[in-house]
């Protein structure tokens, strides 16, 4: 990397410092001291005046001083979140990646491909709640006849019970992950785009002209070529997922079986004043994140070597 | 080409238009009934869903079965009975009211003839449907009231402009300007949100680039992992830092205050700008740099006078992002602002909770929050594609 700074240029050994201290402060202040003290506040009881381990009850199992991850871990509410978090990983990052990865090889085949890339991407722009207000509005629910949610409405059309999308279990978090399919796909979708495009167009000539078809060609040339792009795109996706949290907390509030752990730990700290717990929760969480984060970094060390 | 294989080529690219064009068709509705749902009135909203906004209204089925072959499809063939005239309308306005009506002779002959009698709730939505057309309670097929009652944080069950022509507004409203900036109200927070947006991306972008700018074309001690721990900084979760944060806030009185949230996202945005902008200002041409620090230019010259001009592709697409994300944040503004300061989309959260299907409201106020986001993206498209191709691929 150095090999880009220019030799030429003298400078005081105080130059960069100046340069860098105001954000290197900042990000001292707001990401890495919150991040340890963190580490430290989940070994704490909930009002931070001694250890967790006296929040233990005798004749109860208990982990000692990490007695918050005890709850953390083992509590059926974030076992709940934990097994919701997992079907939100299946679901939402196939979806995502699957119609991303569709759209972008369709799209490039038709006149209209700025338009349609457009359509899927401008979910992204709005918020969660925007995004939250406009599918609870799709899954509205009445006992009667009269729907005026659209899903229930073609249901009912077609003779079948109205469905109560949001606070059926099972079926409310699959409801609630369609949201995240709706305003993540686009994302997916312009960044395996972006990996397509430079698939040389050579290669592809080349095999349709040694008789391959289109399917072949997608899945022997294709897939392979940006299949670097589509690991990146899956660990940010499961770095993002991981974290969803407005979807929920505005369309179910984590009630009905729909709670995640990014709601769990807001919901201990800001509702149930449990900071302990909620410390302890964010650990479990970024220690589920780093093997995305050491992938991030290895991705970024490759691509320095290759500058 | 013959018409033959053109025809052949038109049947084999079929399946990828209806595909693409199914997708869209499916990304699109739901927005669209938003929309469409925010313009009717609150009576339609709750009778109809939103795609029949361009059917007849309800009880013209009823009408025309039962009332149609004497009354004529609009009501007005017995000039003596005009069914749209709002004084006669004003005897049957009540379902009972209508069907003695209906079961009572006229000239000794059946009102109705061989037509049965309606049942009690045929009648009231026959009923409701001529005080619809009569004018007692004609509604337009499209307003504008519920916008105006989200903005000025209306929540009674007529309209703010109604309630303002009788005096029988809320105390808390004064039916003049100062109701825009109602705490309840989606105008206060539009301008709230702004007053956090705009600091908040602005700080984080300045910061980044006299960082970006170190990194690129100055060399010091730990300038290579000092970079890879930023990167692995940008998937710290938000989360990790908010209880911390949130303590020493409570501790030095920034809870609540238009200040900590700036705070709060320059940390949080500066990883992810830095990297972007170094990435950028690094790949400039290194010759520019050379010929520059040559004529005797100081660090602090090339920085203002080269790298900032050159790199304002990466600052509008960074700014854009930034915008947008903090925009659109609810985590952050629930946590360090609340209620204190609503923001656009604390206040739509609150709104889903406490209205419930006050979906005349609710859709207004989802469709004010997205306005702005949707006109970014439309216009500026180019510059958030690029940023975010700049984050997430090579750089």
């Amino acid at each position: 990397m150095s090999k880009n700074v220019p030799g030429i240029m003298r400078q005081k050994p105080i130059t960069p410092w100046l340069y860098l201290i105001p954000a290197l402060i900042v990000m001292f202040t707001f990401i890495v001291y919150p991040g340890v003290n963190t580490f430290y506040l989940s070994l704490r009881n909930a009002d931070n005046t001694a250890w967790a381990s006296t929040a233990c009850k005798s004749g109860e199992s208990c982990w000692g001083i990490f007695e918050n991850y005890h709850y953390a871990i083992t509590s059926a509410i974030m076992q709940t979140a934990f097994l919701n978090n997992i079907k939100w990983i299946l679901i939402m990052v196939t979806g995502t990646v699957g119609l991303g990865l569709l759209i972008a090889v369709l799209a490039d085949r038709v006149r209209y491909e700025s338009i349609a890339k457009s359509i899927i991407f401008l979910p992204m722009a709005i918020s969660f709640v925007g995004a939250g207000v406009i599918w609870k509005f799709m899954y509205n629910y009445e006992s009667g006849s009269n729907q005026i949610g659209l899903l229930n409405a073609i249901i009912t059309a077609f003779g079948g019970q109205p469905v109560s999308w949001l606070t059926e279990p099972q079926i409310n978090t699959i409801a609630l992950i369609v949201v995240g399919v709706w305003m993540w796909t686009g994302f997916c979708m312009t960044i395996l785009a972006a990996g397509l495009r430079g698939v040389p167009e050579e290669i592809l000539e080349a095999a349709r002209v040694d008789g391959a078809n289109e399917w072949m060609v997608f899945w022997k040339i294709m897939i392979p070529q940006v299949l670097p792009t589509i690991t990146v795109v899956i660990t940010t996706m499961v770095i993002n997922v991981l974290k969803i949290f407005d979807i929920v907390y505005v369309m179910t509030g984590g009630n009905y079986g729909t709670e995640v752990i990014a709601n769990r730990l807001y919901t201990e700290m800001y509702k149930s004043y449990q900071p302990g717990r909620a410390s302890a929760i964010a650990v479990v969480l970024i220690l589920v994140i780093i093997p995305a984060m050491i992938m991030n970094i290895r991705r970024f060390n490759e691509q320095e070597a290759t500058r | 080409m013959n018409p033959f294989t053109r025809f052949w080529n038109w049947i084999k690219s079929l399946p990828v238009h209806i595909i693409l064009i199914g997708l869209c068709i499916i990304w699109l509705v739901p927005s669209l009934g938003l929309l469409v749902t925010s313009f009717r009135p609150v009576q339609d909203i709750n009778e109809t869903g939103w795609w029949t906004v361009f059917a007849k209204p309800k009880g013209f089925e009823e009408f025309k079965t039962y009332c149609a072959s004497c009354h004529g499809e609009d009501g007005t063939s017995i000039a003596t009975a005009d069914l749209t005239d709002p004084d006669l309308v004003q005897n049957y306005r009540r379902s009972f009211n209508l069907l003695s009506s209906l079961e009572r002779d006229i000239d000794g002959q059946p009102h109705m003839g061989d037509i049965p009698v309606p049942d009690e709730q045929t009648a009231a939505t026959i009923a409701a449907y001529m005080r619809r057309i009569s004018g007692i309670e004609a509604r337009p097929k499209f307003t504008l009231s519920n916008y105006i009652d989200a903005f000025v944080g209306y929540r009674g069950n007529k309209s703010y402009q109604q309630d303002c022509v009788d005096g029988t507004q809320a105390v808390d409203l004064y039916c003049d300007v100062r109701d825009l900036t109602n705490p309840r109200g989606m105008g206060r927070a539009f301008l709230n949100s702004l007053f956090v947006s705009i600091p908040s991306t602005i700080l984080p972008i300045l910061f980044a680039a006299f960082a970006a700018y170190a990194f690129s074309w100055m060399d010091f001690k730990g300038r290579q992992w000092m970079f890879a721990l930023l990167v692995g900084l940008q998937v710290v979760p938000l989360q990790m830092t908010l209880i911390p944060i949130s303590r020493l806030y409570a501790q030095v009185g920034l809870n609540g205050t238009f200040l900590g949230i700036w705070l709060f996202h320059t940390g949080f945005g500066l990883p992810y700008a830095i990297y972007l902008m170094r990435n950028f200002m690094g790949s400039l041409p290194r010759e520019i740099f050379e010929s520059a620090y040559l004529d005797g230019a100081s660090h602090w010259t090339a920085f203002y006078r080269l790298a900032i001009p050159l790199s304002v592709p990466a600052i509008a697409s960074l700014a854009i992002f930034q915008f947008l994300w903090i925009w659109n944040d609810l985590l952050v503004a629930l946590v360090f602002l609340g209620g204190q300061h609503p923001v656009l989309t604390y206040q739509i959260g609150n709104m889903v909770t406490s209205l419930g299907s006050g979906w005349h409201l609710l859709t207004a106020a989802a469709f004010i929050s997205m306005a702005l986001p949707m006109l970014v993206f439309l216009f500026l498209q180019r510059y958030f594609v690029r940023g975010l191709l700049a984050g997430s691929v090579k750089g």
